[in-house]
């Protein structure tokens, strides 16, 4: 498909190219497909909006400012006209403009969800190492049980048993996750601890098992059964010959499991009240605030469908087959 | 089924967990000493032989609530799987047989309402949508649906490719005969441990949506809900809503112990329950 010179760095960035532009593509079509989303009520959004206080006149008035009596198609242009350039509108619940109030909260979205990455990512691959290492044997089954719970437990419950341990029976660590401008980098990561665990928890789990099932495939490969019948030790043929062969799947599944901290996050934000995207969607959706969950919903979307593209490249970094696919 | 490996003794514990769990949702009446929303006592009491868990955010018997959220956990969840069981495992068959253009529409589709973490997705529809039983169970079977439609499309393409298949196409089959007598019946084992896996995953998400306050709306409750309603205890040392956060997390780690058992022998599927 792509006329790719060998081993040059240009097919790499050729390939970028061609990702983030068919991601653009994708995003376009999120955006349609979130804006029908918030049109397909039986009723229109203003009543829903105003619920039990649906006067005809506050009706008319809210259909006014959202512009409604527009037909739907120019009301997403205009809408997706605003948010390519930033300007997503004034948020129906506080009159605040939604890209300033979205502003510093991704940036603290993308911080705790930082800070979970950074932690989870060297243990679930040590562990899923440890795991491989040792595959059938007691240790092995233990990690597995444990990491099995893991991703069994709901993000709320393990975010309060934490609190219930950590804040309420020995008062070590604060239980909501308020952080403000004036702090120093040193109390928000105190504040912010509690929350970055339960992401751990959450994600580590299946990024750990993935690694193990990752390497045991590359265990069954016929070059690592010569080199067992060569009487290598186990552990050099795991680090050796089946570690970089394992790389490729391995990144690919850490890359997905980031993904999925969008999600995680915005449960976690709400248990711990910390002043992210989560929260502030969450927030709105329970005040029914279209305008904000539209933007909202948008940039968390833009996030999940880049951090699927990181995930692709760094597997074709990884993996030099995949630069020509079949 | 006969491909299934011997139980051990941790899948035994995981049908045990799952049976359990349906008998508390169907004799719930029975099971519940008190009506749901019946006041017993003082606001989070402690456990007592009148109320074995103790009491709720506004005095009723957190056993009795807990049994009866059985029973709503249980049937949406239930019914959100069976739903999008059905979408996504016929929608799936049809793009894998018909193949050309409806595949690739249908698959695109797809992709396209998986680009959007579910959650999130769940999140966007919510707002505007009446908070009703229904709505929520649509929604859920709907974002459902495309991880089974995957899943179901890519079992199917293996089979469809296959000698026996061939020869049903050949004799001059109608699609219908070849989704139903050639590929459902082979298609089976690897469909019944992702029917599985969908089913802890349903748990999970209606519990999130409702500890969100987006899911079941008072004055029924589930296990989220009851999570929800009895949260802000935590912080004067009352732990009554850890006890519904326990009992989803025993049941999901329960189905996934039945789903790693059935798991062992076909490889083929991989575990995805963090697609989003």
């Amino acid at each position: 498909m792509l006329a790719a010179p060998k081993g040059g760095g240009l097919s790499l960035w050729a390939m970028l190219a061609r990702r983030l532009a068919l991601g653009l593509v994708l995003l376009w079509a999120v955006s349609l497909v979130i804006f029908a989303g918030t049109q397909i009520l039986p009723g229109d959004v203003a009543s829903a909006m105003l619920g039990q206080q649906a006067t005809p006149a506050a009706v008319a008035s809210i259909r006014q400012e959202l512009g409604l009596e527009q037909p739907a198609a120019v009301r997403y242009v205009k809408w997706l006209g605003g948010a390519v350039t930033g300007d997503f509108g004034r948020s129906y619940s506080n009159r605040q403009d939604i890209a300033k109030s979205i502003a510093p909260r991704l940036k603290n979205t993308l911080l705790l969800a930082a800070m979970a990455a950074a932690i989870a990512i060297p243990l679930s691959i040590a562990l899923g190492i440890a795991c491989a290492l040792t595959a059938g044997s007691w240790i092995d089954r233990t990690i597995g049980l444990v990491t099995l719970s893991a991703i069994s437990l709901p993000e709320f419950f393990a975010g309060y048993l934490l609190i219930a341990y950590f804040s309420v029976m020995h008062l070590w660590l604060p239980s909501s996750a308020t952080v403000s401008e004036g702090m120093s980098l040193g109390q928000r990561f105190v504040v912010m601890l509690l929350p970055c665990l339960t992401l751990v928890l959450a994600v580590v789990g299946h990024m750990m098992r993935m690694t193990r099932v990752a390497l045991l495939n590359v265990m069954t490969s016929p070059y690592i059964e010569t080199a067992l019948l060569k009487g290598l030790p186990r552990s050099r043929i795991v680090w050796k010959h089946a570690l970089p062969n394992a790389v490729s799947p391995i990144v690919n599944v850490v890359a997905l499991n980031l993904a999925y901290l969008v999600v995680g996050v915005v449960v976690v934000e709400v248990i711990f009240v910390y002043p992210g995207m989560g929260q502030y969607l969450v927030d709105h959706v329970a005040k029914r605030d279209v305008p904000v969950v539209q933007a909202t919903g948008l940039v968390f979307a833009a996030i999940y469908i880049l951090l699927n593209i990181a995930a692709d490249m760094i597997s074709v970094i990884a993996n030099p087959r995949l630069r020509h696919p079949r | 089924m006969s491909r299934l490996p011997p139980l051990t003794p941790l899948a035994v514990i995981g049908f045990f967990g799952a049976a359990a769990f349906i008998l508390l949702a169907g004799f719930a009446p029975w099971l519940a000493p008190h009506p749901v929303s019946e006041v017993v006592g003082g606001v989070w009491e402690p456990p007592s032989a009148d109320a074995l868990l103790g009491t709720d955010n506004i005095g009723r018997d957190l056993f009795s609530r807990l049994v009866w959220g059985a029973r709503v956990t249980f049937a949406i969840a239930a019914l959100a799987t069976a739903l999008a069981f059905l979408l996504g495992v016929s929608l799936g068959f049809y793009a894998a047989v018909r193949r050309g253009w409806v595949d690739q529409l249908l698959s695109r589709l797809n992709d396209l309402l998986m680009a959007i973490p579910t959650l999130i997705f769940a999140l966007v529809v919510l707002a505007v949508l009446p908070k009703t039983m229904i709505v929520l169970v649509l929604v859920m079977a709907i974002l459902e649906a495309t991880r089974v439609f995957r899943v179901s499309r890519a079992i199917a393409a293996d089979l469809v490719v296959l000698d026996y298949v061939e020869v049903a196409r050949l004799r001059g089959e109608s699609w219908r005969w070849v989704i139903l007598r050639e590929i459902l019946p082979n298609a089976l084992s690897p469909l019944l441990a992702e029917l599985g896996l969908r089913f802890a995953f349903s748990i999970l998400f209606l519990s999130t949506l409702s500890f969100l306050g987006l899911g079941v709306q008072p004055p029924i409750a589930d296990w989220g809900s009851l999570v929800k309603e009895n949260k802000d205890g935590l912080l004067f040392g009352v732990f009554a809503a850890l006890i519904p956060g326990a009992a989803i997390a025993i049941l999901v780690i329960c189905i996934n112990l039945v789903v790693d058992w059935m798991l062992q022998k076909t490889t083929s599927l991989k575990r995805g329950r963090r697609d989003g």
